[in-house]
This record gives structure tokens, sequence and C-alpha cells, in this order.
């Protein structure tokens, strides 16, 4: 044991102490500062993205498709690319490189990610749907009933399901779904989804359910109601504002999820609300535009990441609010 | 009202015969559910299994280790399909990311937990959550468009002109820095704050006796944390570290984006890798037929069942941690 063999030299321990404790305070900064530059950055140019055209348009090309110029019939090449001139023999430009006739910084995509919104919000909602009386149902299964082996053993699948890699799921979607009906859906995103919003809410709505104190079900008991009964008309609705927060903390998860949705619902530069379909989704969208040569693009992407980064604290911050309400009123 | 009503007909006869197997069918009925949870898990299991079948039978074991990935037929070269690129690229950069991610997450968990004033223990426990919910393409998306270009320029280039000319694994040439390095630190600071949160979890249950004991003897709060803390805890944060480890192995936006989804095996760490996540993200939508197919798949499976095994040793740890004083044997 070191601090017997050290007990005189006081000065020595005394200087490991605030040594190794600044350390532990030099690390946390370390950490603070690329993760609150994460939240910055996002914050900063993903806000200042914001407009009513990108909660209201589609996506809108950042350059004209159509040149309005005319298809040379021996080339087969438009004569004019947006007011430059292609040599007809090489169907290269003569005059201006492309970069100065369109100056990348001055292309204004009014586009917005309406159609990501939809997509986004029509698939965890349908995911949401299908997760919740099986995650509110295993719920109560684990809360309201002996913790034996058995429970021990659901609630390790339900980790495991929870940390499992999200590809994975994308992958078991996409066998599942869109290899057997051959075309990318919503529907097959709202499944893969599924597999990673079941255990959230089954944790969630157990561990509300705990928070019931048991005078509570004994006093359910004392008017002479069955256990079913009294779990239904008494304990969760009793819990029934936390068990909304855990689908809600659920549905941010699901609708930031990009690796399932990449496999399965493929996205849609168009807006579209037909589940059986390719739909677009806003983590989807970000992942595209970033890569994008044009700033407009980019200004795209970093405003679909805040707007999701809006997502998850918010219903963080509602999740902490109702958590100790429901502690406090109990 | 219903509660209202309950209360006179339950102590009427004819209710409680009505309702006398109420107990065993709303028992069964919320088994039912918790077991759609396992149901989940073993699907996961089947659907990844029974969608390898092809490459299985093809290669074999032997397909974990071929070094070539070859989704396109040609003439001079045939498809082969080997997952040790890819299985290379998921264990190098979970084990940097770790390397980075588990010494400084354990740090911020003791400050969080022991030496944090009490006026910003909160709200910076707060944040730490908040990081570990945020969308895992945010951070991509910050890693393409500001970190990833710092990095390229200040680290990356001079490292590799300097000491990378010494040092093959820290050799150029650096093109766009995208590669295992830039992926192995973003996936860090995503793996941060999940070993930080657990850390602090851990350490919070340790009972105030285990620190009353050694401060008594007058030890520092150092020697508290060193001697009577971290030991008693010791389970569970390697646990807390595993967990990390399934999240980094796991990660699939993140890697995509910045690790530059290269099969080729490089000796660099600043050249294009890439790993099992994003070989899968990558190419399952636009795989050329039904063996490439099964190669990605049976790749998920292969991930799947390191997470699970991953999952199965963290949560023992964890579980011996919070059971109480054996893990202060351990």
């Amino acid at each position: 044991m070191s601090i017997q063999t050290n007990m005189g030299n006081y000065a020595g321990r005394a200087a490991a102490d605030r040594t190794l404790r600044g350390c532990t305070v030099l690390a946390t900064a370390l950490a603070i500062i690329p993760l609150v530059l994460i939240i910055g950055y996002v914050t900063v140019i993903g806000g200042s993205s914001l407009s009513v055209d990108f909660f209201t348009q589609t996506y809108k090309p950042p350059v004209p498709v159509d040149s309005g110029g005319e298809i040379d019939p021996t080339t087969g090449l438009p004569s004019d690319f947006g007011g430059v001139t292609l040599d007809p023999a090489t169907g290269l430009p003569i005059e201006a490189p492309v970069g100065e006739a369109l100056p990348a910084q001055d292309i204004q995509s009014s586009g917005g990610v309406l159609h990501g919104i939809v997509g986004t919000i029509m698939v965890t909602f349908l995911a949401l749907l299908i997760s919740l009386p099986v995650g509110v149902m295993a719920g109560i299964f684990l809360a309201e009933y002996p913790s034996n082996s058995l429970a021990t053993f659901i609630r390790f699948c339900s980790d495991v399901l929870s940390g499992a890699p999200s590809i994975v799921v994308g992958v078991v979607g996409f066998t599942l779904i869109v290899q057997r009906f051959q075309t990318y859906s919503g529907l097959a995103g709202a499944v893969a989804l599924t597999f990673l919003m079941v255990p959230t809410i089954a944790r969630t709505t157990e561990e509300i359910l705990k928070l019931v104190p048991n005078a509570t079900r004994e006093a359910a008991m004392a008017m002479g109601a069955p256990q079913w009964y009294s779990t239904l008309t008494v304990i969760v609705p009793t819990a029934l504002s936390g068990i909304a927060t855990g689908a809600l903390l659920a549905f941010a998860r699901g609708a930031g999820e990009t690796a399932p949705l990449l496999l399965t619902i493929q996205g849609n530069s168009n807006l579209s609300a037909n589940l059986l379909e390719p739909i677009a989704a806003l983590p989807l969208l970000t992942y595209k535009y970033i890569e994008s040569p044009f700033p407009a693009e980019n200004q795209l992407a970093w405003g679909t990441a805040f707007v999701l980064m809006m997502l998850v604290i918010g219903v963080n911050l509602l999740v902490r609010v109702v958590t100790s309400r429901i502690k406090g009123a109990m | 009202m219903a509660d209202v009503k309950a209360a006179p007909r339950a102590a009427s006869s004819s209710w409680a015969r009505q309702t006398q197997h109420g107990d065993t069918i709303f028992w069964l009925f919320t088994l039912l559910f918790a077991l759609l949870i396992v149901g989940l898990v073993v699907a996961v299991g089947i659907v990844t299994y029974n969608g390898s079948a092809e490459v299985r039978e093809r290669y074999g074991w032997s397909f974990l280790w071929q070094t070539e990935w070859n989704p396109v037929e040609t003439e001079l070269s045939p498809a082969t399909f080997g997952a040790w690129p890819a299985i290379r690229g998921t264990l190098l950069s979970s084990f940097f990311a770790l390397l980075l991610a588990g010494p400084i997450g354990v740090a911020i968990g003791i400050f969080l937990a022991e030496l944090c004033p009490l006026r910003i223990k909160q709200p910076l426990g707060f944040m730490v959550e908040l990081l570990a919910a945020i969308p895992s393409v945010i951070y991509g998306l910050w890693g393409v468009a500001v970190f990833g270009p710092f990095f390229t320029q200040y680290i990356a280039t001079p490292v590799s002109d300097t000491i990378g000319q010494l040092i093959p694994w820290l050799a150029g040439p650096v093109a766009s820095g995208r590669g295992l390095a830039l992926a192995s630190i973003v996936i860090a600071l995503m793996v941060l704050p999940t070993v930080a949160a657990i850390t602090r979890d851990v350490l919070m249950a340790v009972p105030n006796s285990q620190r009353e004991v050694l401060l008594s003897l007058g030890a520092t709060r150092w020697e508290v944390i060193w001697l009577a803390v971290l030991p008693y805890a010791r389970a569970g944060i390697i646990g807390g570290v595993m967990l990390g480890l399934g999240r980094a192995l796991g990660e699939t936006m993140a890697a995509t984006m910045l690790i530059g989804n290269s099969t080729r095996i490089e000796g660099s760490l600043f050249l294009p890798a890439t790993t099992s996540a994003s070989l899968i993200a990558s190419e399952l939508t636009n795989a050329n037929d039904t063996l490439h197919e099964s190669a990605l798949i049976a790749i998920a499976l292969v991930l799947f069942c390191i997470t699970l095994l991953l999952n199965m040793a963290a949560r023992y740890l964890v579980w011996q941690t919070s059971r109480g004083p054996a893990g202060a044997r351990a």
C-alpha cells in the first residue's frame, strides 16, 4: 500500500494529488473542446442556413439542368452550357472555363428539405407505431413481474439489440423487405428502425414504472383490483408522461439513424409520402449534401444536421423535466 | 370513473369469477411481447446467417482472412471476396479510437463523479449524455467539413513529411487525408461520452463508506479515488470501455464518411482503408450479384457476433460491480 510507505512524505503526496486531479480536469477540458466545437459549428452554420424555404421547399438543383441552349445536332451536346460555348469538335468549353462562368460561390439553391422532413416523420412514426406496443408491454413485463432469470435474459436481449450496430439492422431490413419486394421502401426503413426503437422504449418504460411507488400498487390492491386491472388503470396512467417521453426518446434516436436507412429507403429527391416507394430522410440528406461541390447544398446539410441536433437536445431536455417531475410528484 | 366503479364490483363474486384468469392472461400477454424482443435478436441472427449462405459455402472460414476484396470481375482478376481488409479496418480503427477515448473517458468519468464542483456537475453530466445521443452523421459531417481539412493540413501532412519518412505506418502521400487516423479520431470523439457516462454511473454506485474509511486514515482525495473507489469499480469501468468498443466497432456513418473506403490494405494510417460497417454501407445497395450481396451480409453476421460477445462480457462486468463488493475483490 503506497499510502503506508508514503505516509511521512505529505508534500509529495499532496503534489501527486494535485497533479493527478489536474489531469482529470485537463482530460475533461480537452474532450470538451471538440465536442463544444461540433455543437457550435452545427448551431452557427446550420442555424444560419435555416429559412422559410428550408422548411417548405423540396430539392432544387443548384444549377439549371436545362441550359436553354440548343442541342448541336452533330455532337448531340448542348451548344450552350449556361453561357459557356462548347467547341463542337472536342465538346470542351472554348472561352471561359466552367469554373469561371459558373462561380460555385454565387450559386444559391433556393431548395429546402421538406421532402426529408416528411420522409423522416413518416418512416420514424411508422416505426414508432410498430415498436410502441411491443416496447411498452415488454416494459410492463420487466417492471411489474418478478425479476427472475427469464426477465434477466429478456433484459440482456434488449441490451444486445440496442448495442447492435445499426448497419446490421439495416442489412436485416434490406434482406427481409428490400430483396423480397425488389424495391427500396419507407416500410423497409421503418422495420429496420423498429429493431433499434423497441429496446429503447422497453427500457424507459421499465425504469419509469419502477419509479411508481409501491404504495400506489398496494392501494389499488386494497380496493380489490386484480393486478392486471391495477396495472392498466392505475400504474400505467400514473407513469404515462414518462412512457410518452420514452417514446419520444426512441423517436429522436430513430430520426437520427442514418446507416439502416441508407440500405432500406435509399432516399428520394422529390416529395413523396408513399411508404412503399423510396422516400427521403433528413440524415440521408446530411450525408448526401455534405459531399456536394455546391456550397448551397452544403448549407442544406448543415441545416439538416441542426434540425436533427435540436430534435435530440429538445427531447432529452423534455425527458429530464418529465422524469424529475415524476420523481418529485411521488 | 372506472376506478370508482371497480371497487364495489370487484367485491361481487361474479366479477371476480369473470376476471379470475385475468392476471394469467395479462401476464402471458406481456410475456409474449417481451419474448418478441428475444425474437428480434434471433431474427437478426437468422437473417444474416441465411443471407450469407452462398459465401459460406464457397469460401468457408477462410472468407474471414482472405485479403482480396474484388467485387468486379475483369479478364485479369476474377471476382474474389475476402473479409480481411474490412475486419482489419474495423479492428484497427476501434483499437485506436479506444486508445484515445478509453483513458480520457475514464478520466472524465472520475472528474464527473468524484471531483467536479456541485454547481457544474449537473449541466456537465447532462451535456455528456446529450453528446452520446447526437446522431453519428453529425459527427461525420463535422469530420468531413471542419476537422478533416484541418487534420490533413496541420497534422497528417507535416507528420508524414517528417516522421513519416522513417516510420512506414505514418508515411504519405497524404492526399485527401481520409483514412484510418482521421476516422479513428472522430470515432473516439463519439465513444468518449459513452465511456464517460458509464464510468460516472459506476463510480457513483460505489458506497460512500469506501471513501470515508480511507479519508479517515488521512488519505488525499486522489488516494481515495485510486485506492478505494477505482478498485471497487474496476469491473464496471472495464465493462463501460467494452460498451464503448461495441459502439466503435459498429460505427457506420462517421467511418463511411471519413475512412476513404478503399479495400486495399495499406501500411499507413493516413491512407484510405475501410471498415466492415462502411464496406456494407457503401456496397450493399449496388452489389453486382448475389455472391457480392452474400459476402456483405456475411460481414454483417461477423459484426453482429462480435458485438453480441462484447455485450455479454460488458454486461457481465457492469452487473458484477453493481451487485456489490464482489467487484472490490476482483
